[in-house]
């Protein structure tokens, strides 16, 4: 499994682009969120991604490739804080009641919906224990569940920054009349 | 300047340095029709709009600027399709228009709606739907220069019929392209390139393997001068064929599935290979696991997707073709490599006594001949468009381009029916040089309605068709692979020459080896299109041949009657 961060134009399309991409080389998505970050033309993606270094890196480079993403990159086996959130309703009667929230407690989940038949539980941290909790969950009955996908981002001073726009690329730019 | 944006487009597009447009009009882009109509911008009315992306193709590679196709919403612009996804596999940086309906009714299955930019998306290095007038100049510029910049490849620009009929403010200044920020990476660490360097002035036994990124980058005399330095011989992919000359002695020809046998066993015995600007297809390495063992190996190469894809590398430098060979070129010691040259050359010895030019006329007509006729008539120096098979791989073999650009044919994808309409492109964009289409009998009739295109612009090429009654090199996969069964591969086909009257353009039909050169020579002093159909012997097939997965050095050679193999020396 491979996590990548991409930072991507905030607009229609791009999300079917980087998932096509994905799709064109045969690499399964495990997870893909994204959201605005504090510049709201800028989205910030995270991938997870059934692959090996080698494929993580086409990834990589391909995804930089597309004209509406700004950066890529693989950010896997470095110092990462990962979050997942899960909302997940279970089951619950009078009398196992006390018993789920004496789990819920040591989860450090919180209940966010209450009714005479079930409870909605909120949880976040690493996979891992969303994981754990589910698991023990089950036998409750787990009635519904939804969760956000994989966030990730790098520890302490390691930054990962969009890039800046430069003045203008019109020096650039192509025509005909300045043939090769 | 109050302009609708029809008006602005083709503002756009002229002040972008373009002259012709290669298309075919229908409502949705009636609109930028009319306002063609009062432009400077030469429109080529093309019978497919297939033939209008190959034609713009064939513009970009002849020209290295810019080709311009234009199409008509829902099929105009699924008809492109192929001929975009050949601008995209071989890297060629062609611009496609193609009207949409209205903005108002998108989504709602419209007539002759289709979601062009969708299906488009995995074959275009860009593509955008544009609904207001005041975003076409930018979106346009933004095309262009997407289109040719890094590693090239085509951009569609979808316009809204709506958009096409509104007004807006044109000003050229104020509608520069802007275009995201990209994150710079430095190209390769200091590490890497001392690396690079130091395999480079170590290797017994070096090769290059050129591509079609020298010529993109017009790299071509920084190359030749890294090769003269290091004193390295030089095996060519198919699209690399004209990068450097083919009359130095440091070229030795063609690698690959029918690359010459000597530079395929060079390649494997190599210790040091220098990719520049190609990207370890398939076709040219055969099987991976078998791939030059011995040899380290340096990759020259603009795109990072590209790195490791295949081949696993010893040093990538990353990065525009010239810039990295002219970085290098300091630090390049020449050497000696005589033994290893020698090598190679006794290598080829062994088939230069199967060349099919040396052996004696046997009434036969082999396309062999015909190609290296059209070469000595020429002198080498035409344009030469081919198709995709027999023919394209016989041209590689037996014309010698000593120019880059002059060899433009369909690599990656294999676009049968590609040869015609890019020589019609190629022509425009090169009017003064001599154009050749070398086409099948079968790719040929896949585009073969352009005749009328070249009778209605007027214009001069001339079209060899190498007709074997088959789709040669299909039915040489069957006679090697399956047997013999020719299954679908006989193929009838028109009387050429008559059909070629029938447009208005002269055909001429040969059948024997000595009616070749003069009917080449007369072809060449007519001012006009002509179309030759050589009748080309039925089960001929090209040598060597490394069967698709077999190792590179596991070739199938030519058997002893009749002994034909390459080796004609340029």
């Amino acid at each position: 499994m491979q996590t990548l961060v991409a930072y991507v134009e905030n607009k229609p399309g791009v999300l079917n682009r980087v998932s096509s991409l994905a799709r064109r080389l045969a690499i399964n998505i495990d997870s893909l969120t994204v959201g605005p970050t504090e510049n709201e033309e800028i989205a910030r993606m995270t991938i997870v991604a059934h692959t090996d270094e080698r494929g993580a890196h086409r990834l990589e480079a391909s995804l930089e490739k597309l004209v509406d993403v700004l950066l890529a990159e693989n950010i896997s086996g470095r110092a990462l804080l990962e979050r997942d959130l899960a909302l997940i309703k279970v089951s619950a009667d009078q009398q196992n009641r006390p018993h789920l929230m004496e789990l819920i407690k040591v989860f450090r989940a919180r209940v966010v919906d209450v009714a005479p038949e079930s409870l909605i539980i909120e949880v976040s941290g690493a996979v891992d224990k969303i994981d754990g909790l589910l698991e023990v969950l089950r036998p409750f009955g787990v009635l519904e569940m939804a969760r956000t996908g994989r966030i990730s981002m790098t520890r302490g001073g390691d930054l990962l920054r969009p890039p800046v726009p430069e003045s203008t690329a019109s020096e650039l730019e192509s025509t005909n009349s300045g043939v090769k | 300047m109050k302009l609708t944006g029809a008006e602005i487009l083709c503002e756009s597009l002229t002040r972008l340095g373009v002259r012709e447009i290669f298309g075919y009009p229908g409502g949705a882009i009636l609109p930028v029709y009319d306002a063609l109509g009062k432009s400077k911008l030469h429109h080529v009315l093309v019978r497919h709009e297939q033939g209008a992306t190959h034609m713009a193709d064939g513009y970009a590679r002849a020209s290295g600027g810019i080709g311009v196709a234009m199409a008509t919403s829902g099929p105009g612009a699924t008809n492109m399709v192929t001929g975009i996804a050949t601008a995209m596999l071989d890297s060629s940086p062609v611009v496609c228009i193609t009207g949409q309906v209205s903005s108002k009714v998108l989504g709602s299955d419209a007539f002759q709606e289709i979601d062009i930019t969708g299906i488009t998306m995995p074959i275009t290095k860009h593509n955008v739907v544009v609904t207001h007038a005041e975003d076409i100049a930018r979106t346009v510029r933004e095309a262009f220069l997407i289109a040719n910049s890094g590693r090239p490849g085509p951009v569609l620009v979808d316009i809204t019929k709506d958009a096409q009929q509104a007004s807006a403010e044109f000003n050229w200044e104020s509608s520069a392209p802007k275009l995201p920020p990209k994150r710079q990476r430095p190209n390769h660490d200091q590490a890497e390139f001392d690396r690079a360097v130091e395999l480079l002035n170590t290797a017994k036994r070096p090769l290059i393997l050129a591509g079609h990124g020298i010529m993109v980058s017009g790299a071509m005399r920084a190359f030749e001068q890294f090769v003269r330095t290091g004193n390295y011989p030089v095996a060519m992919t198919l699209l690399g064929i004209g990068c450097f000359p083919a009359n130095d002695p440091l070229n030795l020809g063609m690698m690959g599935m029918h690359g010459e046998a000597w530079v395929n066993n060079a390649i494997q015995e190599a210790d040091l290979l220098i990719a520049v600007g190609m990207r370890f297809d398939d076709r040219v390495t055969g099987d991976l696991r078998t791939y030059a063992k011995g040899a380290r190996k340096i990759h020259i190469e603009i795109d990072r997707a590209e790195i490791n894809k295949n081949v696993k590398v010893d040093a990538a430098l990353v990065g525009d073709a010239r810039e990295v060979l002219e970085k290098l070129m300091p630090h390049i010691q020449t050497r000696d490599h005589s033994t290893w040259i020698g090598h190679i050359a006794e290598l080829k010895g062994d088939s230069a006594v199967r060349d099919i030019q040396t052996l004696p006329d046997s009434g036969h007509l082999y396309a062999a001949h015909v190609i290296n006729d059209l070469w000595k008539e020429t002198r080498g120096e035409a344009i030469v468009v081919t198709d995709v098979g027999q023919h394209q791989m016989w041209e590689a073999q037996y014309y010698h381009h000593n120019r880059p650009r002059t060899l433009i044919t369909s690599g990656g994808l294999g676009t049968m029916g590609f040869a015609l309409p890019a020589a019609i492109g190629a022509k425009f964009a090169k009017p003064d040089s001599e154009v050749w289409a070398v086409v099948g009998d079968g790719g040929f009739q896949m585009t073969m309605s352009e005749l009328a295109t070249i009778v209605q612009e007027k214009i001069n090429i001339k079209i060899a068709i190498i007709n074997n009654g088959y789709l040669g090199m299909v039915r040489q996969w069957q006679e090697f692979f399956y047997d013999k069964r020719y299954v679908a591969t006989p193929l009838v086909a028109p009387d050429f020459a008559a059909l070629a009257n029938a447009f208005g353009i002269r055909g001429e039909r040969i059948t024997a080896r000595a009616e070749v050169i003069p009917t080449i020579r007369a072809a060449r002093e007519s001012a006009e299109t002509v179309l030759i159909d050589f009748r080309v012997e039925q089960e001929d097939s090209v040598y060597p041949m490394v069967a698709a997965g077999a190792s590179l050095h596991d070739m199938i050679r030519r058997p002893n009657n009749p002994l034909v193999e390459t080796a004609s020396e340029p």
